[in-house]
């Protein structure tokens, strides 16, 4: 299968037991290599239905404080892409992995085309570059393509309709929507408006469509997860595996925190 | 209307979270408009003349032309209001971030200098300013924390990173992702997404126009070159930019190179640095092989950045402009001994420009102009920190 197609297969799967699939977000290395090896197996032990995998970047434009500042400790902790791609590699035969890597980072290692082929031999199914919108995205998405894996846009409450079609037009494995105007980070409230912007992305896109950036809550994950197909988690448990203070309390704490959050998205326990 | 660019060659482009890509339509089609209205125009051209100062004298240093052996022109941008050529692009963008209706302002800065530039703009226009401030930078600036905050902005410490203007820039595009509705972002150089290294060309190269003008007034001829520092490279766009279709003109920037541009300690981003992205842009950055961006480093906060404007990337590449780059020590050299020769004490980053004319005279006929980007009063603590004091010299 490809890497399109295990992401479609997650989503279906989900969807066929009445639910939003659950796509915690982690970074790579944080708050060390063996920390965030932990924490990916706990997302697979606990029932995560794709993980979203961070590549530490030392200028994450799109993340808040949280997000930010565990790049900056995992880049200290000597994290580098193959870090990324090593956590990818352990988990990757059990749930799709869709890296989030900033645009620097895709093109320093020798192109799109080549860091596609790295993500694609780690087992990767899909990439998310939030700093590389649709008008330069073209050349990176067929390079991607070329490799079986889906380059999932981002579109935004600001995003015009017509440039929303677009968007959905070109997006591949999903729709990633960003729940509120700002960067990422655990907000108090799911904005009202998000309702409307994801029924009119549902209508005109071909695949599915998660939302993120401000979810810290399972109360929260489960709203979403009532008008969404997929809801992804990232501030909050970034935040956990920080606060963990070995891979051991790392994995402990995100894994009970995503149990909470399937309850709350009302999926059965896990087998 | 003419458009505006959003490439030179490869570089540039908006390298941005989608979250902002309406920001960026919207100041793209606002510039587009204002820059041919008449009276946005003529309200620009007023500032300029009352309250910036313009045009800024075009000076032939004769103590300085007869150390270096030919005639140099200095471009006195050191006698704009509040001291540097910042105050050009910062009174243009807060007039535009008036006419869009945005109340708000954000800002950068590293020295300060476009700090207090963009403070003073928004004082001037009544236009509520927030300027993002690593903290280490806070320490080191604090004379320039206060004119800020006398002028009315509020000054936002950046903890991030190493506390320096790179972390500053990522806050404020932080802010303004989340605040794009009510809020302009006056980014302080040739950098950043599109249209920005456009709109702020166009609002410095008025620099050039007037030292084309100028020149042709004193000698009746073109300059052999015409010389500039380059930090994210404003006011060396400004300056080549009306020089550019002159092909009998070189056309030459000045990089930091710090400690060494073998050293990984400079600012030299052109001559130093790899293709790739930056607060926006493609460009040429200061990077290590995993794509990291490194933290730069020059003795002049305004060069300590390790990325340079797009249009700078695709001069060089074309070979129409060059690049060179100077240490912090000469630059140190070039700063003291302007100030004996001509009684003007250059900002750190133009005595980088100053210091390479003094090793690379004119040959043959003809005179250079020089963009003197500022006044070097602001550097005094960094300089007397570094060098003896002046009764021990000599």
């Amino acid at each position: 299968m490809s890497g399109e197609e295990r992401i479609a297969a997650a989503f279906e799967a989900a969807a066929d037991e009445g639910r939003a699939a659950l796509m915690p977000y982690m970074m790579a290395g944080y708050p060390d290599r063996e920390t965030g090896l932990a924490v990916a197996n706990a997302y697979a032990d606990a029932g995560a239905d794709l993980i979203e995998l961070g590549v530490p970047f030392s200028d994450p434009l799109a993340d808040g404080p949280t997000i930010h500042a565990a790049a900056t400790e995992a880049l200290g902790a000597g994290a580098t892409l193959r870090t990324a791609l090593e956590v990818c590699e352990a988990v990757a035969d059990r749930v799709p992995v869709v890296f989030m890597a900033y645009a620097n980072m895709v093109l320093a290692h020798g192109g799109s085309g080549k860091f596609a082929e790295m993500a694609s031999a780690a087992g990767a199914a899909g990439v998310i570059v939030p700093d590389l919108p649709l008008d330069e995205a073209g050349e990176v998405r067929e390079a991607f393509a070329g490799e079986g894996l889906a380059l999932v846009p981002l579109l935004a409450p600001t995003t015009p309709a017509e440039r929303r079609r677009q968007i959905c037009e070109a997006a591949r494995g999903f729709v990633y929507v960003v729940s509120t105007v700002g960067t990422t980070g655990e907000r108090t409230e799911i904005p009202a408006a998000l309702t409307e912007l994801v029924e009119a992305t549902k209508a005109e896109a071909a695949t599915p469509v998660a939302v993120g950036f401000g979810i810290g809550t399972p109360e929260q994950a489960g709203q979403v997860g009532e008008i969404a197909d997929g809801v992804i988690i990232g501030s909050r448990l970034v935040r956990a595996a920080g606060e963990g203070g070995s891979p051991r309390g790392a994995a402990d704490a995100v894994g009970s925190f995503l149990a909470e959050t399937r309850d709350a998205l009302g999926a059965g326990s896990i087998q | 209307m003419s458009a505006i660019e959003q490439r030179f060659g490869p570089y540039g482009g908006r390298y941005v979270p989608e979250t902002l890509i309406p920001a960026l339509d919207e100041l793209t089609a606002a510039w587009a408009e204002a820059r041919e209205d008449a009276e946005f125009i003529a309200r620009l051209e007023q500032l300029r003349r009352d309250f910036i100062g313009r045009p800024t004298p075009l000076y032939l240093a004769e103590r300085l032309s007869e150390r270096v052996g030919s005639r140099v022109y200095l471009k006195r941008e050191d006698l704009a209001h509040t001291g540097a050529h910042k105050i050009n692009n910062a009174v243009g963008q807060a007039l535009l971030a008036a006419r869009m209706g945005k109340p708000r302002v954000i800002a950068e800065t590293g020295a300060g200098q476009h700090g207090v530039a963009t403070a003073t703009a928004c004082a001037l226009l009544g236009l509520e300013c927030v300027v993002y401030m690593g903290t280490e930078d806070i320490r080191r600036q604090a004379p320039n924390v206060e004119r800020m905050k006398l002028l009315g902005a509020e000054v936002s410490p950046v903890e991030a990173g190493a506390r320096t203007l790179k972390e500053a820039v990522s806050a404020a595009i932080r802010d303004w992702v989340a605040n794009a509705a009510t809020t302009h972002y006056v980014i302080g150089s040739a950098v950043g997404p599109a249209p920005y290294p456009a709109l702020v060309r166009d609002l410095q190269r008025v620099i050039g126009e007037e030292a084309r003008e100028q020149a042709l007034a004193a000698e009746d001829a073109l300059p052999s070159r015409v010389i500039a520092c380059v930090g994210g490279g404003s006011n060396a766009i400004g300056i080549f930019t009306p020089f550019i279709d002159d092909a009998e003109v070189g056309l030459v920037g000045v990089e930091a190179a710090g400690e060494g541009l073998d050293t990984q300690r400079h600012g030299a981003s052109l001559q130093g640095g790899v293709k790739g992205v930056l607060h926006g842009s493609l460009s040429s950055v200061i990077a290590d092989e995993e794509g990291q961006i490194l933290e730069a480093h020059s003795i002049s906060a305004g060069l300590d950045y390790p990325g340079v404007g797009p249009e700078h990337a695709q001069l060089r590449d074309s070979g129409r402009a060059s690049y060179v780059a100077v240490t912090d020590d000469k630059a140190l050299a070039a700063f003291q001994e302007l100030s004996r020769l001509e009684g003007i004490i250059p900002a750190l980053e133009s005595s980088h420009a100053i210091a390479w004319l003094l090793e690379n005279a004119l040959e043959g006929d003809g005179f250079d102009v020089l963009c003197l980007s500022g006044r070097g009063d602001k550097d005094m603590a960094e300089v007397t920190a570094r060098v003896k004091p002046p009764s021990e010299l000599i």
